[in-house]
């Protein structure tokens, strides 16, 4: 796996640069997976401001409502769920996509016309899962922020005032860098697993089968993985 | 000219090719039969440099495909065209596209051109009127018979095709016979045919090779072939169910 990544990154360095298929692709990672980080990213942010405001209640310090939620969301919960919602919904239309195009000699079509597979399938999923991840990030944890305030001002009674001044107090760029390193991360890995698992794909549907489930789950266990080891580096 | 020298492929501990020794000569059309799931497309995806073999030459031109790496073995995929057996059509591209993918991505050719090129070669195989179809909206016939225009669009001086009218009904399968025939005298194509259409691809064909137990078991003009005296020949090629070759 980690050659094929290797060898991934490396044609990345070399022409032709597909601007349309990358295009196509941010399409289909990044735009068509917005409605899913909408639903995910609002409904976050407001049971997470229900759960932390009656726990803050017990110390007095429902006025730190807003940068807990904010805090919570854009260094953990955001690239985290946001980069599950994408393996489960691109991650495995990649991988059986890919696998597809495997089993019925799609992939053996173009190495015959001599044009490098990694190139036209690989490259652009990569670099869609780079530029995707980050966008779709910001998006959720935007939305979540609005659904903490939702739960935190409209039900609880908290001032407007209280919960963006504790967000503009205790969020800092650092916060910010941390979440966008992760969801880079997890874009790669996210698209990078998928398209292994479709590559090398078994025979048949029932191969495609398996190396969809495989690319799904090994991608959601990777994500929570490297997300320890990530926060470790990164708080230290 | 395709010269196969002593070719040997395992998978795992599957041994598919055993030795294989054939010859193609420039301009020559061959056929290839044997059994199925015998490594005949095993053998062309070899020619073609898709597959590495554990040992043994294949020379085109008496350069070894699989000695070949980068722009040298891009430089001879360029001289090859392949119809893959299911055809291997892009299903997310109409059969315009399919077809003039190939000129998009090998030629200087400007969007007219490309347009005019894919359309005429389109014509020349019967399907002039098909091109905003999608792959899942054709017949296999009409699949195999764009694969062959892709195939044909950048003018290939070597030719594969796998199994080129398993499937179909006889009067289309006669149709691509044909089609393949007039290409091959056309461009003076050299090919390499894999197929079970015997006796029909006979009178189309410069010579048939046999592929047995992984090695080539007869080689001769289809005459010699179908009149051959080996017991494992005269079998496949008239169909029998008595003899050397076991059908469990």
């Amino acid at each position: 796996m980690g050659l094929f990544l290797a060898e991934s990154f490396f044609w990345m360095l070399f022409p032709p640069y597909l601007i349309q298929r990358i295009i196509k692709q941010i399409n289909f990672i990044g735009v068509k997976t917005t409605l899913v980080i909408l639903l995910t990213g609002s409904f976050t942010g407001m049971v997470l401001a229900l759960q932390i405001y009656y726990t803050l209640v017990k110390f007095g310090a429902e006025a730190r409502l807003g940068s807990v939620v904010a805090l919570s969301l854009i260094k953990e919960l955001g690239p985290v769920i946001c980069a599950l919602m994408v393996a489960g919904r691109a991650g495995s239309a990649l991988a059986a996509e890919i696998g597809i195009m495997r089993i019925t000699e799609q992939i053996d079509a173009l190495d015959a016309m001599a044009l490098n597979p990694y190139k036209y399938l690989i490259i652009p999923n990569l670099i869609a899962g780079i530029i995707s991840l980050p966008l779709l990030n910001f998006i959720f944890v935007t939305v979540g922020v609005f659904g903490g305030y939702t739960v935190g001002v409209g039900l609880m009674g908290l001032s407007s005032g209280t919960y963006f001044g504790g967000i503009r107090d205790f969020v800092d760029a650092g916060d910010i860098l941390e979440g966008l390193y992760k969801s880079l991360s997890f874009g790669i890995l996210i698209t990078w697993i998928s398209c292994y698992k479709g590559y090398f794909t078994g025979y048949g549907a029932e191969g495609v089968s398996k190396a969809t489930t495989q690319a799904v789950v090994l991608s959601s266990v990777v994500i929570l993985i490297w997300d320890y080891f990530m926060t470790s580096i990164l708080v230290s | 000219m395709i010269e196969v020298v002593d070719l040997y492929k395992n998978f795992n501990d599957f041994k598919v090719l055993k030795g294989i020794t054939l010859k193609v000569e420039k301009g020559q059309t061959m056929a290839l039969i044997g059994g199925s799931g015998r490594g005949k497309s095993v053998l062309l995806k070899h020619i073609i440099g898709l597959l590495k073999p554990d040992s043994g030459k294949i020379l085109i031109d008496n350069q070894d495909v699989s000695k070949l790496r980068g722009k040298k073995l891009r430089q001879l995929k360029e001289r090859f065209g392949i119809v893959f057996q299911g055809g291997a059509l892009f299903d997310s591209m109409t059969i315009f596209e399919n077809v003039a993918f190939p000129l998009r991505e090998k030629t200087k050719l400007n969007a007219s051109q490309i347009r005019e090129t894919a359309f005429k070669e389109l014509a020349e195989v019967g399907l002039s009127g098909a091109e905003n179809k999608y792959p899942a909206e054709i017949s296999g016939g009409m699949k195999k018979r764009v694969a062959l225009a892709r195939c044909l669009v950048l003018n290939p001086e070597i030719i594969l095709f796998d199994e080129p009218t398993t499937g179909l009904d006889p009067l289309i399968g006669k149709a691509i016979h044909n089609m393949i025939r007039s290409c091959q005298k056309r461009h003076n194509l050299t090919a390499l045919i894999v197929t079970h259409e015997i006796p029909a691809i006979f009178p189309l064909v410069d010579r048939v090779a046999m592929l047995y137990e992984g090695k080539i078991i007869a080689s001769g003009t289809p005459e010699e072939i179908e009149t051959s005296k080996d017991p494992v020949v005269h079998q496949f090629v008239h169909g029998e169910l008595e003899g050397p070759i076991s059908i469990k």
